[in-house]
């Protein structure tokens, strides 16, 4: 069982930057070929000032921390018996490439479910922009099964 | 594109839908790299047959980016308001995997909740998600 304790447990803060080349290979991974996240010209058209940061993104950001596996080291979790079970992103206001985005995570909830043979592990993120705006909320439910 | 408007919205209106080329080892080591997700279940079979696979698979984050999709072909990114799924099944190489979404409630303060669902060529949901857009 993952010690309750660490419920409303904080990780370590981070911050990354938003690199275009980045954003257009995102794009082409994810089948995106609508020029406004791949082309800077587009994207001023439509009133973006840079390529925009698209909507699941902030989730890889996240795994750019300088340890990704902080929070599986602090609760002990084996990374072969996790799942991801849901995602959730709240946005209020769009990031770009160039920003200077800062994660603040931390530990929301753990739980159990199926007496005990589930656990779920609630991460809940606030991203930052370099002015000090809210930009979005993560919010990652991990499974991890037991047995 | 035109923008859409609230007021032109009704409930069980469909967004256009995205049929995504077929899952290969390709895609998934493309979105490695892309979204830094490196776990090797995604790339490496060797791996994923010691861990007790059949086989590598796709990251469930690659089908909620579909889904995004789904929403940013419909309306204006700055739109959206919130995004969520639960990974409900595995996508497996070779999947084709389609992107649907539909208008279910129109809500206060200009806003709209919309279902999304990501298939695949079975008809077996992978993906079962929500956006909220605001529009103007």
């Amino acid at each position: 069982m993952i010690d309750r304790r660490y419920i409303g447990h904080a990780l370590p803060a981070f911050t990354v930057s938003v690199e275009a080349g980045r954003l257009r290979f995102f794009a082409k991974a994810t089948g995106n070929v609508d020029p406004v996240y791949i082309d800077e010209a587009a994207a001023r058209d439509a009133g973006h000032p840079q390529l925009p940061v698209p909507p699941t993104f902030f989730f890889c950001l996240e795994m750019d921390q300088p340890n990704p596996a902080a929070m599986r080291e602090l609760l002990g979790i084996d990374y072969r018996r996790l799942l991801h079970g849901e995602q959730h992103f709240r946005y209020h206001a769009m990031a770009y490439a160039g920003d200077s985005l800062r994660f603040e995570p931390r530990v929301a909830d753990i739980y159990d479910k199926k007496g005990g043979a589930l656990e779920f592990v609630r991460r809940e993120t606030t991203v930052t922009n370099q002015h000090g705006a809210l930009v979005a909320e993560l919010t990652c439910v991990t499974v991890v099964r037991h047995g | 594109m035109a923008e859409l408007r609230y007021d032109d919205i009704e409930v069980g209106a469909e967004l256009p839908s995205l049929h995504a080329e077929p899952i290969t080892r390709l895609t998934l080591a493309l979105y490695c790299g892309a979204s830094g997700d490196h776990n090797p279940i995604h790339v490496d079979s060797d791996f994923a047959h010691a861990a007790g696979m059949d086989d590598v698979f796709a990251h469930g984050m690659l089908g909620m980016a579909y889904l995004a999709r789904v929403v940013t072909g419909w309306v204006p990114q700055r739109a959206i308001r919130a995004l969520s799924t639960r990974f409900v099944a595995i996508t497996h190489v070779g999947d084709r995997i389609t992107c649907s979404g539909s208008v279910v409630e129109k809500l206060a303060g200009r806003q709209l909740r919309v279902t999304l669902t990501a298939a695949d060529q079975a008809g077996v949901v992978k993906l079962a998600g929500e956006a909220i857009v605001e529009l103007s």
